[in-house]
């Protein structure tokens, strides 16, 4: 007797693209703003980064309503380490933390793909990245959502980090700078809008640095 | 008597492979996927015509395959189809339908009618039984006036003052419905259906791009051809990007070959047996 399956399924896919990558003092996290469903676009204005921790941020693609969730239980945690340890978390730690959050619902996961960028102990630019159940790695810089495999390509050659290529990461963040760092992103977004229908409207992205935050938008095409 | 295999006509589709791809795909091989062209068509009549317009995206899946590409087709001098589904179903039917129409005009000695067009059309989707993936906003002036008709896959038409058809139809339908009128001037009518696509275009995912428009009026036409191109390229780096012109060098190793044979020529030249 041939099983039956449920016509009806708990996930659904926002679309978006979320990008980072890791500078020697810097961190570039950018995402796209365009949240859709099926072939409608239901806002071109939704941020899909969240500030984790004064040296953490987080951009997800996926299921938004997962994603909301993650960042609330992520959130939380990190108030009760304040509480309990009087500092921020590292990012490494926040790292550790999303890989152990994810893979708790291993058996119902979050539909959320993830990437996380900040500063580590040091000052240097760190970004992990993950999977939808929490295997993670650090990188020199990162792809994740609809987008990530038009995108990943052009970087691999742009930036030749240790990332996924041969050499083990000695040293993962890129010689690039700033300025030169924020204008790749640009360009790598603008192009993944003119491929991709689940990419675009505009893309937001958070440049960390020892001076601080700083947030800055582009607009993209809204077709 | 016998028919030879041969004599028996090559009509409609084979399904002599239909089991070994079914048995294929229970095993978990992929059939190739499809171009479809996402789509937002619109047709209108207004006073002196008939007005068609199309966007120029053309998706395989999540990705744009073509970003400007031509989904309003040529049937007669005087007969314009727009197609939306399945890209080669549409350029194959309305090039199939344009060279039938075009033997008949030989034939009769007449311009061709739309509804000609719209009786091949739909008899060649209903033997297809909708596996020809085609539906088409049908126009064009004729002798008996102007018509506007909608066909859909299965080889069912309307006949309609304002049409709409494709992923982009709601969005594009809903313009319609709110502003359309009879008896538009060429102007209101031409920036109607540019307000229609640009709906699909924006509102849809499916569609994007540009604004194709064609203009049919007893005893001319007009194709403007990306008549709105209103998605530029946002940003362009100042700067520019540089690609290495060779493959990169990773590893050099040199062996070398052992030799087999030592070969000596003895007198003569070296081409003498």
């Amino acid at each position: 007797m041939p099983k039956e399956h449920a016509n009806w399924s708990p996930y659904d896919n926002n679309g978006g693209t979320c990008v980072a990558i890791a500078g020697s003092d810097y961190c570039v996290i950018a995402a796209d703003t365009r949240m859709s469903t099926g072939y409608s676009i239901l806002t071109r204005e939704y941020s899909k980064i969240c500030k984790l921790a004064d040296k953490s941020f987080m951009a997800s693609s996926g299921f938004q309503a997962d994603v909301k969730a993650l960042q609330k239980v992520l959130s939380s945690r990190h108030l009760i380490y304040q509480h309990q340890h009087n500092k921020q978390m590292s990012c490494p730690a926040m790292a550790q933390l999303l890989s152990n959050t994810l893979y708790y619902k291993r058996f119902f996961p979050y539909y959320a793909f993830n990437v996380l960028g900040g500063l580590d102990s040091e000052g240097k630019g760190c970004v992990f990245t993950y999977d939808a159940v929490g295997s993670y790695e650090r990188v020199g810089y990162s792809a994740q959502g609809s987008g990530a495999t038009l995108i990943t390509p052009f970087l691999d050659n742009q930036l030749k980090s240790p990332s996924p290529l041969l050499l083990p990461a000695k040293d993962a963040v890129t010689p690039l700078s700033e300025t030169e760092a924020v204008d790749l992103v640009k360009t790598c977004f603008a192009s993944a809008t003119e491929r991709d229908i689940y990419t675009g409207d505009s893309v937001e992205i958070i440049i960390l640095n020892a001076n601080g935050v700083r947030r800055e938008t582009e607009q993209l095409r809204r077709d | 008597m016998l028919i030879e295999a041969r004599d028996v006509p090559n009509l409609g589709f084979n399904f002599d492979l239909y089991s070994r791809n079914d048995m294929l795909t229970k095993k978990g091989l992929k059939p190739p996927g499809y171009l479809k062209t996402g789509t937002t068509i619109v047709g209108l009549i207004y006073k002196e015509g008939v007005i068609l317009g199309a966007d120029t995206r053309a998706t395989a899946g999540p990705i744009v395959a073509d970003k400007n590409c031509e989904k309003i087709h040529y049937m007669a001098p005087n007969i314009y189809c727009c197609g939306a589904g399945t890209a080669a179903d549409t350029e194959a039917v309305t090039d199939n339908i344009s060279s039938q129409l075009k033997l008949h005009r030989y034939h009769t000695g007449r311009e061709s009618r739309v509804v000609t067009a719209l009786t091949l059309l739909k008899s060649h989707l209903f033997r297809y039984q909708g596996h020809v993936s085609a539906a088409l906003v049908l126009g064009g002036v004729d002798l008996t006036g102007p018509h506007l008709h909608t066909i859909y896959p299965h080889g069912s038409t309307d006949t309609l003052p304002f049409a709409t058809m494709g992923s982009g139809s709601l969005a594009a339908m809903a313009i319609f419905e709110s502003e359309y009128r009879e008896g538009l001037t060429r102007d209101e009518g031409v920036n109607l259906v540019t307000k229609a696509i640009c709906s699909g275009i924006f509102n849809d995912l499916g569609s994007g791009s540009n604004v194709d428009i064609c203009v049919i009026e007893k005893g001319k036409k007009e194709y403007l051809r990306n008549h709105l191109t209103p998605n530029p390229r946002t940003y362009i780096s100042s700067k520019g990007y540089a690609f290495s012109k060779k493959t990169e060098v990773l590893l050099t190793k040199i062996t070398p070959l052992k030799e087999l044979v030592d070969v000596v020529q003895v007198g003569g030249d070296g081409m003498e047996e």
